[in-house]
């Protein structure tokens, strides 16, 4: 019964047995991504610059059809380019980085929508806003690995500056110049990884699973090391358990992945140790000292 | 900046810091001892932490020259005024105060059983032993500038600059912080801090220097803050004024 509920699904068939290597190998990527952004105040730059790599990504289904490596080789030069434009109208003109983010990320859904609807089908439009998650193959699910492998490397190796560059970054200019390198790689990392979430999730959900278990484990531990690991676990579990509903009740699995992923944001919301609103309740108690 | 090798720590020649055409700092001239524990006061807007942004390079002088005898303008240890650290950021005291061993460690070199002795023996100086593993949201305003306090200590620099070390600091804080800064002096590291406690820097600082985007004086406090020189500062008018001629001041050198 147990077994039938929760194993039989990836045991008996390949498809979600992919997407689960897909979608795990993307919870390590992601999740401790998008811790960062939480931590700079950064959440919904993610998302635009989700939005940021459809035009890229549209312009190789354009040229080339549904084909991964043109599509994904698209959305990481899209990205960039949204990333640092919206940076440089920040630093020369008087919009602040938010207001630019929204104007390009605007831009870039409308564009690439556009763009994908000139060839394809509303099918084609649908995999592109909404992902894949159930047709990885091997090119897919290689992206995906890579991504990962690349991430947590990278992450690890500028991990220091980060840190500094986002407790004290005036601190940092003094010490060291690699303030400026430690962001840019950092933004390196988001398109990287909101390419690879492309695959699975489509434009419009690739955040998700950077986004809410970062918010959701906000709620649960404080240290940066437990942040980056719940948020990694959260991830993972919103993953399985997204693919085992969505195949149960036959449900669209990318939406489901991202709704599992909400559920237990909504319930670290409530129930978290750290300021979740259920302690509000209780009269607060305190220490003598 | 370039090197100097006498006995001056820094020297200012005909120094303009300033934001877009208006000068903060207004043809400084100057030489600050190696080892002088020096005051530098002015009212608001006198230029006071501009001077020390020059100093540390986050600022490039619209003429004139600053030169340093530290061999490399990263080894300055420079706490800024109201130091933008994030407070909500989950870092630990440890962590925070380990960054100032950053031209020790670099980016990627561990921390090891040496450094982290340092760090607490540095937290221990500033009264926050037992306080490493705490994360920095729990602190107080005034733990937190001790705890910035001890990662300018563990930065050993020869050259401290402290902008507004003071502000928003209860009494009894202040003096165990005066405290560091009198062994600082000891030690023969070169001190500049912005004041605004002027009774402090009479006590404590045996010279100042008294700028009001121009400078005014510069030497033993009891002079520097002479009823008439303070007098004088306050006249000096800080706003910006978009048609206020251009400036033709020479440099004194030049024109002897």
């Amino acid at each position: 019964m147990l077994y039938d509920a929760l194993v039989a699904p990836f045991a008996d068939y390949a498809f979600m047995r992919r997407a689960l290597v897909g979608s795990i190998a993307l919870s390590f990527g992601a999740a401790p991504v998008g811790v960062f952004l939480l931590l700079r105040r950064m959440s919904l730059v993610g998302d635009a610059m989700a939005h940021g790599i459809l035009p890229g990504a549209a312009i190789g289904f354009l040229l080339f059809g549904l084909e991964i490596v043109p599509m994904t080789i698209g959305g990481i030069i899209a990205g960039l380019a949204v990333a640092v434009a919206a940076g440089l109208v920040a630093r020369t003109t008087v919009l602040r980085e938010d207001a630019s983010l929204a104007a390009f990320y605007l831009i870039s859904l409308a564009l690439g929508v556009l763009i994908v609807s000139a060839r394809g089908s509303s099918v084609d439009l649908m995999h592109v806003l909404f992902g894949t998650v159930l047709a990885l193959d091997d090119t897919a699910l290689i992206i995906l690995a890579a991504t990962t492998t690349v991430s947590l490397i990278v992450l690890a190796a500028i991990i220091r500056m980060l840190i500094a560059e986002c407790v004290d970054p005036s601190f940092l200019a003094v010490v060291s110049g690699s303030g400026g390198i430690a962001h840019l790689l950092f933004l390196v990392l988001v398109v990287l990884n909101l390419v690879a979430a492309f695959q699975a999730l489509g434009t419009l959900l690739a955040v998700g699973l950077m986004m809410l278990p970062a918010a959701s484990a906000r709620f649960w531990v404080r240290s940066l090391d437990l942040l980056m690991a719940v948020a990694v676990a959260i991830a993972i579990m919103a993953s399985i358990s997204g693919l085992l509903v969505s195949f149960h009740f036959g449900l669209a699995s990318g939406p489901a992945i991202i709704l599992s992923a909400g559920i237990v944001y909504v319930v670290s919301l409530i129930f978290g140790p750290v300021s979740g609103l259920a302690w509000r309740i209780l009269p607060p108690r305190h220490r003598e000292a | 900046m370039t090197a100097i090798t006498t006995d001056a720590a820094l020297r200012f020649q005909d120094l303009t810091l300033g934001y877009g055409t208006h000068p903060a700092v207004h043809h400084l001239n100057g030489t600050v001892r190696r080892g002088a524990l020096t005051a530098l006061v002015g009212p608001n807007g006198s230029g006071k932490s501009t001077l020390l942004k020059g100093i540390v390079g986050a600022l490039k002088p619209l003429s004139g020259k600053i030169s340093l005898s530290v061999a490399n303008r990263r080894d300055i240890a420079y706490l800024p005024q109201q130091a933008d650290v994030d407070r909500s950021f989950p870092i630990t005291v440890r962590d925070l105060v380990s960054l100032g061993l950053w031209r020790r460690i670099g980016a990627f070199s561990s921390v090891g059983r040496d450094e982290r002795a340092t760090v607490e023996a540095a937290l221990s100086s500033v009264g926050l032993a037992g306080f490493e593993g705490r994360t920095i949201d729990a602190l107080s305003g005034g733990q937190l500038q001790r705890v910035l306090f001890a990662r300018v200590l563990v930065q050993e620099s020869p050259l401290i600059l402290l902008d507004e070390p003071f502000a928003a600091v209860d009494r009894k804080t202040t003096l165990d912080l005066i405290g560091l800064l009198v062994r600082w002096h000891g030690e023969g590291r070169t001190i500049i801090a912005v004041m605004h406690d002027l009774d402090l820097v009479r006590e404590n600082f045996p010279e100042a220097i008294l700028i009001a985007r121009e400078p005014v004086a510069w030497g033993s406090t009891r002079e520097v803050l002479s009823a008439a020189n303070m007098l004088k500062a306050r006249a000096m008018s800080e706003a910006w004024d978009d048609r206020a001629a251009w400036c033709h001041r020479t440099n004194a050198r030049d024109a002897s």
